[in-house]
C-alpha cells in the first residue's frame, strides 16, 4: 500500500474494500446463473446481453433511467440496512413506503396554495413520519413481546397496502376507473434534472441521506448504541443501554427511510398516489442492503447496480422478449450468495478472516 | 348481526377452514421439523409457491394430478436441499437465506410461467383433484359434513400430521432431532449424525411445503397464478410457533388462521358496512396477535438459528 | 496458537490419572482429541499398545472411551433417561422403548449408588445430579476409560466427596480414569499419578504418593508461587450500600432469591460465597437493575435505587464485572476501544449533544490500556483475539475507570491464568484501600478468604450465614448447605 495516494485508501475504506470485492463476486456469480437460465430457455443470449446493457447504460436517456430506478432503492435499501445494524430484519419496506407515498400525496393535495419551498419538505416529512410509525409498530411488538419482526413486518406489508387502498378508495379517489388520487399541485412536484426523464433532484436527497446515515453510525452516540445492540444486545444491556428502546428507534428510522422511498416516488415520478405502484421496492431493498453489506455507501453502490438491473431488465423484456422476472431471480441469488461466506470462499478462494455478515 | 354470526358459525365455514388449513398445516409441520433440528426455515413461503407451480407443471405435462403432486414434492424438497446446503455447509444466516429463497421462488415461478405459457397472471387449466368421499363417515351427522368429503390431499394431510407427530416424539430419530436443535454439542458427543439429520429435516420441510403448495393449485383449483401462496408460508411460521413446534399443535393453529380466512371470505360477500379491505386484513392481524401473544410463553429449541461448528 | 505441543501421555489401566495445569494449559484440548471432538495435527494415540484413529465421539465410544465434560452435554428439556440413551436407544420395532430405557437407567444407577429419577427433567435436578447423569451416560455405553473435565468446578465440597467415592468404585471395577483439574487439593486427594501441563507442554509426570502440593504448584506455574495478597488491616467506614428483604424470581430456572439483606461499607470487600447456580447470577442482575424484584428495597447511600434503571445506577457510580464476560461483558466482534466505551457513549467527556469526539475516545482508551496493563496490539484490535485475562482486564479497566463507589465483581478470576489473577486481586485490594465498596461473588474459597473482610454464604437463593472468621472447612460445609447453629447471625445489617 506504500505510495498509493491517500484518496484511494479513503475510498476503499468508505465502501469496505474487501467486502466490496466479495459482493462483486456474488453478483457476478448470480448474473452468470441468470445468463445460463436465459440460454437454457432458448433465448438469444447475445441479444439479451446487448439489450440489457444498452437499456442500463446505452445512452443518456437510459442512464438517466438507471439513476431514476435507483432512487427508491437507495431508501428501501437503507431501511433494511438500518434494521440489520441493530440486529433486526426489516422486511416491512413495502408497507412503510406505501404509507409514505400515501401521506405525502394527501398532504400535497391538502395544501394546493402553499408554495413549493414549504409544501415539498412538508409532504416529504409527513411521508417519512408515517413510514417511521408503520415501522415502529412491529419494532415495539418485538421489544415488548419478542414477536419476530420478519413475520410481523410481512403482515404489516399486507395490512398497509390494504389500508392505504381502503383510504384511497373511500376518501381520496379521483373519479374514474383507476384507483388513484388526483394529480398533486405543480408546486409540490419535484423539478426534473433532465427533461422528460422524470429524474429529479430526489437523487441528491438520496445521496444526502446516505451520507447522513454513514455519519450517524460512525460518529454519534445513538449510532454507537444501535450498533452495540445489534452486535450483542445482552452486553449492551449490561452496560446500561436500553436495548428495547434501541429496537424501537431502529425500526422507526428504517421505516422512515422506506417512507421516503414512497414520498419521492409520488413527488418525483407519479405525481399522485396509485394503488399497487410498487414493483416490490421493499423486497429489492433487502437485496440492496445485503449486497451493500449494510454499509451506507455500499447500499448506494448496490442501489445503482439494482437500478441498472431493473432498467436493463425492462429493455431486455422489450427487445429480447425475456420476461423481467428474471431480475427477481437474480436478486434472490445475489442475496443467497452474499449471505453464504463459505460459498464464495470455495468458488473464489479464502478471504481474510472477517466478521461474518450476520453473526448471531 | 344475526346474519354475521350465522355466516361465521355455519358448518360450511368450518369445512372451508379445513380446506384452507391444509397448505398451512403442512408447511407448519415442515417448519416444526426444520426448527426442531435447529434450522429456521423462513423459506416455507417460497417452497409452497414452488410446489404449487411444480404441481401444475407436472399435471400439465403428464395429465395426471398425482404426478403433479410428486413433482411438487420433489421441487419443494429441492428448495429445501438448497436451504440446507446454504445454511449448514455455507454457514449462511438462516433468515436471510430463507428470504432469498422466497424472492427467488417468486421470480422463478413468475418467469417460468411466462416462458412456458406466455401469461403473467395465470397458467392454463390443468387436471386437478376431485373430491372423494369416505363411505361410512359421510353419513354421520356433523362429523360427516366436516370430514366425509374432501380432496384426497386433505386426507393425506391428516395422515401426515399424525405420522409426523409420531416420528418426532415416539421414535429414536425424533429424539435425536430434538436434541440437535436444543444442544448440538451434546448430540455430537452422543455420536448423533448432526448434519445428515439436519439435511433430512430441512428437505422434509421443503417436501411437506411443496405438497401444501400442490394442494393450493391442484387440490381445490386447477391452475397456478402468480404469487399464489399469498403469505401462507409466513402464517405457517406463526402457526408453528403458536403450535409449539409440534405437528398437532401446528395443525390446530393453522386451523385457527384458516378459520379466520374462511370467515373473512364469507363476510366480504355480505354487505355488513365494513369495507372489504378491512375484512381482508383479518388473517394478517390475527397472525400478528398470535405472535405477540404466543411468543412470550413459547419456548423455541435452544440452539435455533445458530451455526454449530465442529473442530475436526 | 499451539494448544498442545508434543505432549506425551501414558496412562496405566485401572488407575486414576490426573492432568493438572492452569487454565489455558491445554488440558481440555488434549482430552477432546482423545474423545474425537478435536482433530490432532501431529502424533498418534495408542490403546493397549495398538495405534488407533479417533475421529469422532462415536469412534471414541467404540473404543470404550467416555467423557464427562466441564459444561454438561445435557438437554434441559428432556428427561434423565432420554439424555442417557440418546444415540443408542432401546427400540420396540421402529418406536422408542422408553420403558426399557427407564428400567436400564434405574438398574445402572442402583449399581453404582447414584440415585436418580429417570423421568425427571434435567432442568429440574441439581447440578450434582446432573453430573451423575453424565457419568451414567458413559457407563451406559460400557466405557472403560473415563475422562472427567474439571468435574468439581460446580460441586459443593460434600458433592466432591461423593464424586470421589464414585470414582474409587469405578476404579475398583477396573475402569481407568483420567481427571482434568487445576485444583491441587483434589489432585492429591484422589489420584494415583499426575501429569502436569504448562503452556501446552508436558512438564512432567509423577506418582501422587511421591509428591506434594508445593512441588506441583511449581511445576504448574514454573516459579515459586504462593498466591499472597497484601491485605492491610482496615476499619471499614460508613454504610454505602444496602439491600432489605430482597425477593426475586427467575422464571426460567425457577430459582428464587429470598430475603436478601446485605450491606457494604466504604473500604470493605464483602464476599458472597457459594457454588455457582445458587442465585449468584440472579443477585448480580437484581443489584444492577437487570432483573425485576418481587419485593424489597435497595439503597445506595440514602437513595432508594430499587426502581432505577441500570443506566441510572451506573450514573450513581455502581459498576459491574459480570460473571459471563464473553456474553455479557464484551462485544466480541468490536475492538478494544469500542468495548472500553460501552455504556459511556453519552458521557459528557466523549459526546457533545450526541456527537462523539474521536480524539477524546482515543485518548481515554490509551489511558485505560496503560493503566490496566491490557496486552493488545492497538486499541483497534478486536477483543476476540485477546486472551481471557486481557479480555477481563478490558472489562475491569472500563468499569473501574469510572471512579466507582460500589463494585459488583462476579467470578472475576474464573478461567484466567495466574498472572492475571494476581493482578485482579491486587486491583480489588487497591479499590478497597481507596475506600470504595466491593461485593465479591465467587466460588473460589481461597480467593474469598484472602480478599474479603466479611463473607456471606448463599445457598439456594438464601443467605444462610454471615461472618468474618470462617475456617476453610466451615465455609465449605456452608456452601454445601449445612446450616450452622447461630454462632454467627444471619442477615445482620
Amino acid at each position: 500500500m506504500l505510495g498509493k495516494p491517500n484518496i484511494i485508501n479513503k475510498i476503499k475504506q468508505l465502501i469496505g474494500f474487501s467486502d466490496f470485492l466479495y459482493s462483486l463476486m456474488a453478483i457476478v456469480l448470480a448474473l452468470l446463473i441468470g445468463a445460463l437460465l436465459i440460454f437454457l430457455s432458448g433465448y438469444d443470449v447475445t441479444r439479451a446481453y446487448l439489450s440489457f446493457f444498452g437499456g442500463a447504460f446505452g445512452n443518456f436517456y437510459n442512464m438517466a433511467q438507471t439513476l431514476l430506478k435507483m432512487i427508491p432503492l437507495i431508501f428501501t435499501g437503507l431501511a433494511v440496512a438500518i434494521g440489520f445494524k441493530s440486529g433486526l430484519f426489516n422486511i416491512g419496506g413495502e408497507g412503510q413506503l406505501y404509507w409514505g407515498a400515501f401521506t405525502t400525496a394527501i398532504v400535497a393535495l391538502s395544501f394546493p396554495d402553499v408554495d413549493g419551498v414549504v409544501l415539498i419538505p412538508l409532504s416529504i416529512f409527513a411521508g417519512a413520519m408515517t413510514g417511521g410509525i408503520w415501522g415502529m409498530i412491529p419494532g415495539y411488538l418485538k421489544a415488548k413481546t419478542g414477536a419476530h419482526e420478519v413475520v410481523t413486518t410481512i403482515m404489516m406489508n399486507y395490512i398497509g397496502i390494504l389500508a392505504t387502498t381502503f383510504l384511497l378508495r373511500n376518501y381520496f379517489k379521483e373519479p374514474g376507473p383507476i384507483d388513484q388520487t388526483p394529480l398533486i399541485p405543480k408546486a409540490a412536484r419535484l423539478a426534473e434534472l433532465i427533461p422528460y426523464t422524470r429524474l429529479t433532484w430526489a437523487i441528491f436527497l438520496g445521496i444526502a441521506i446516505i451520507i447522513l446515515f454513514d455519519l450517524f453510525f460512525k460518529k454519534t452516540s445513538l449510532g454507537y448504541n444501535l450498533q452495540a445492540v445489534g452486535e450483542n444486545a445482552a452486553a449492551a444491556e449490561y452496560a446500561g443501554i436500553n436495548s428495547k428502546r434501541m429496537i424501537v428507534i431502529s425500526m422507526f428510522l428504517g421505516g422512515m427511510a422506506a417512507g421516503l422511498a414512497g414520498s419521492t416516488m409520488v413527488l418525483g415520478v407519479l405525481h399522485r398516489f396509485i394503488t399497487n405502484f410498487s414493483p416490490g421496492y421493499g423486497f429489492v431493498g433487502i437485496a440492496v442492503a445485503v449486497l451493500g453489506r449494510n454499509r451506507p455507501y455500499g447500499v448506494l453502490l448496490s442501489a445503482l447496480l439494482f437500478g441498472a438491473l431493473e432498467a436493463g431488465g425492462i429493455s431486455m423484456q422489450l427487445f429480447a422478449k425475456i420476461p423481467m422476472d428474471l431480475m427477481t431471480i437474480v436478486q434472490g441469488l445475489v442475496i443467497l450468495f452474499v449471505a453464504a461466506p463459505s460459498l464464495i470462499q470455495i468458488v473464489y478462494g479464502p478471504r481474510k478472516k472477517r466478521q461474518i455478515l450476520f453473526d448471531h | 348481526m344475526y346474519d354475521i354470526l350465522h355466516v361465521i358459525f355455519s358448518i360450511n365455514t368450518f369445512v372451508a377452514a379445513i380446506r384452507i388449513s391444509t397448505p398451512i398445516a403442512l408447511a407448519a409441520m415442515g417448519g416444526a421439523f426444520s426448527e426442531r433440528a435447529g434450522i429456521i426455515n423462513i423459506g416455507l413461503e417460497g417452497m409452497i409457491l414452488l410446489g404449487a407451480f411444480a404441481g401444475v407443471l407436472g399435471s400439465f405435462f403428464t395429465g395426471s394430478p398425482w404426478l403433479g403432486v410428486l413433482s411438487a414434492i420433489a421441487f419443494g424438497g429441492l428448495l429445501g436441499f438448497i436451504l440446507a446446503l446454504f445454511t449448514i455447509r455455507f454457514k449462511a444466516d438462516h433468515v436471510v437465506a430463507g428470504v432469498a429463497l422466497n424472492i427467488f421462488s417468486l421470480g422463478a415461478t413468475t418467469w417460468l410461467m411466462q416462458v412456458l405459457w406466455g401469461s403473467r397472471g395465470c397458467s392454463p387449466n390443468v387436471k386437478g383433484f376431485s373430491e372423494i368421499s369416505i363411505p361410512v363417515i359421510e353419513s354421520i351427522p356433523i362429523v360427516g359434513k366436516l370430514f366425509g368429503t374432501h380432496s384426497p390431499l386433505i386426507y393425506l394431510m391428516f395422515i401426515l400430521v399424525f405420522l409426523g407427530w409420531i416420528l418426532l416424539f415416539k421414535t429414536p430419530l425424533g429424539l435425536r432431532i430434538r436434541i440437535i436443535g436444543e444442544h448440538p454439542e451434546a448430540a455430537d458427543t452422543l455420536g448423533i449424525k448432526i448434519k445428515k439429520t439436519q439435511y433430512f429435516c430441512v428437505i422434509l420441510s421443503g417436501m411437506l411445503s411443496g405438497l401444501g403448495g400442490a394442494y393450493l393449485s391442484l387440490g381445490h383449483l386447477n391452475w397456478f397464478s402468480m404469487n399464489m401462496s399469498a403469505g401462507r408460508g409466513y402464517m405457517a411460521l406463526a402457526a408453528n410457533i403458536f403450535g409449539q413446534w409440534n405437528p398437532l399443535g401446528g395443525f390446530l393453529a393453522s386451523y385457527l388462521f384458516a378459520f379466520t380466512d374462511a370467515v373473512q371470505m364469507r363476510l366480504q360477500g355480505l354487505n355488513i358496512g365494513i369495507a372489504n379491505e378491512m375484512i381482508q386484513m383479518l388473517p394478517y392481524i390475527l397472525t400478528i396477535f398470535v405472535l405477540a401473544g404466543a411468543v412470550i410463553r413459547s419456548r423455541p429449541p435452544a440452539f435455533l438459528g445458530r451455526h454449530y461448528e465442529t473442530n475436526r | 496458537m499451539v494448544a498442545n505441543d508434543r505432549v506425551d501421555l501414558e496412562v496405566e489401566k485401572g488407575q486414576i490419572h490426573c492432568i493438572l495445569g492452569e487454565n489455558g494449559a491445554g488440558k481440555t484440548t488434549l482430552m477432546k482429541i482423545l474423545f474425537g471432538l478435536y482433530a490432532l495435527d501431529q502424533g498418534s494415540i495408542f490403546l493397549n499398545g495398538q495405534p488407533v484413529n479417533i475421529e469422532s465421539p462415536s469412534q471414541a465410544n467404540n473404543f470404550g472411551i467416555g467423557m464427562i465434560h466441564q459444561n454438561f452435554m445435557l438437554v434441559d428439556r428432556l428427561s434423565v433417561a432420554e439424555n442417557i440413551i440418546a444415540g443408542c436407544e432401546p427400540k420396540k420395532g421402529i418406536f422408542l422403548d422408553l420403558m426399557k430405557a427407564k428400567r436400564d437407567v434405574e438398574n445402572l444407577s442402583e449399581e453404582y449408588g447414584m440415585r436418580l429419577d429417570p423421568e425427571a427433567r434435567i432442568e429440574d435436578i441439581s447440578v450434582g445430579e446432573q453430573q451423575r447423569v453424565e457419568i451414567l451416560k458413559v457407563l451406559y455405553r460400557n466405557a472403560h476409560i473415563f475422562i472427567l473435565d474439571e468435574p468439581t468446578a460446580v460441586l459443593t465440597p460434600q458433592e466432591v466427596e461423593e464424586l470421589f467415592t464414585i470414582l474409587r468404585k469405578l476404579k475398583s471395577d477396573g475402569k481407568t480414569i483420567i481427571f482434568i483439574t487445576h485444583k491441587l487439593k483434589e489432585t492429591m486427594a484422589v489420584s494415583d499419578q499426575i501429569t502436569v501441563l504448562r503452556d501446552g507442554k508436558r512438564v512432567g509426570t509423577v506418582n501422587t504418593s511421591e509428591t506434594n502440593p508445593n512441588e506441583l504448584a511449581k511445576m504448574m506455574v514454573g516459579r515459586d508461587v504462593i498466591l499472597r495478597v497484601d491485605k492491610k488491616e482496615k476499619e471499614p467506614g460508613k454504610i454505602i450500600f444496602q439491600t432489605r428483604n430482597l425477593f426475586a424470581t427467575n422464571p426460567i430456572s425457577h430459582l428464587r432469591l429470598k430475603d436478601i439483606n446485605l450491606t457494604i461499607r466504604e473500604g470493605e470487600i464483602v464476599g458472597i460465597a457459594g457454588v455457582e447456580g445458587n442465585g449468584q447470577l440472579e443477585l448480580e442482575e437484581v443489584l444492577m437493575g437487570l432483573r425485576d424484584i418481587d419485593k424489597g428495597e435497595i439503597f445506595l447511600y440514602n437513595i432508594n435505587i430499587t426502581k432505577m434503571s441500570t443506566a441510572k445506577r451506573r450514573e450513581l457510580k455502581m459498576v459491574h464485572i459480570p460473571s459471563d464476560r464473553l456474553k455479557r461483558g464484551l462485544i466480541r466482534s468490536q475492538d478494544v476501544e469500542k468495548n472500553l466505551l460501552l455504556g459511556l457513549e453519552w458521557n459528557r467527556s466523549f459526546s457533545k449533544r450526541g456527537i462523539l469526539s474521536q480524539s477524546a475516545i482515543r485518548e481515554y482508551s490509551h489511558r485505560v490500556i496503560d493503566a490496566f496493563d491490557i496486552r493488545c496490539s492497538s486499541s483497534k484490535e478486536q477483543v476476540d483475539s485477546l486472551s481471557g485475562g486481557n479480555q477481563q482486564k478490558v472489562i475491569i479497566g472500563r468499569e473501574l475507570s469510572r471512579d466507582p463507589t460500589i463494585i459488583i465483581a462476579a467470578q472475576p478470576t474464573r478461567g484466567i491464568d495466574i498472572g492475571a489473577i494476581e493482578y485482579i486481586h491486587h486491583i480489588l485490594l487497591k479499590m478497597r484501600d481507596e475506600n470504595r465498596g466491593i461485593l465479591l461473588i465467587s466460588a473460589e474459597l481461597d480467593e474469598l478468604m484472602s480478599l474479603c473482610d466479611r463473607i456471606l454464604v448463599i445457598y439456594e437463593g438464601e443467605i444462610i450465614a454471615e461472618g468474618s472468621n470462617f475456617t476453610y472447612e466451615e465455609l465449605g460445609l456452608l456452601m454445601a448447605g449445612e446450616k450452622k447453629e447461630r454462632s454467627q447471625s444471619v442477615g445482620k445489617t
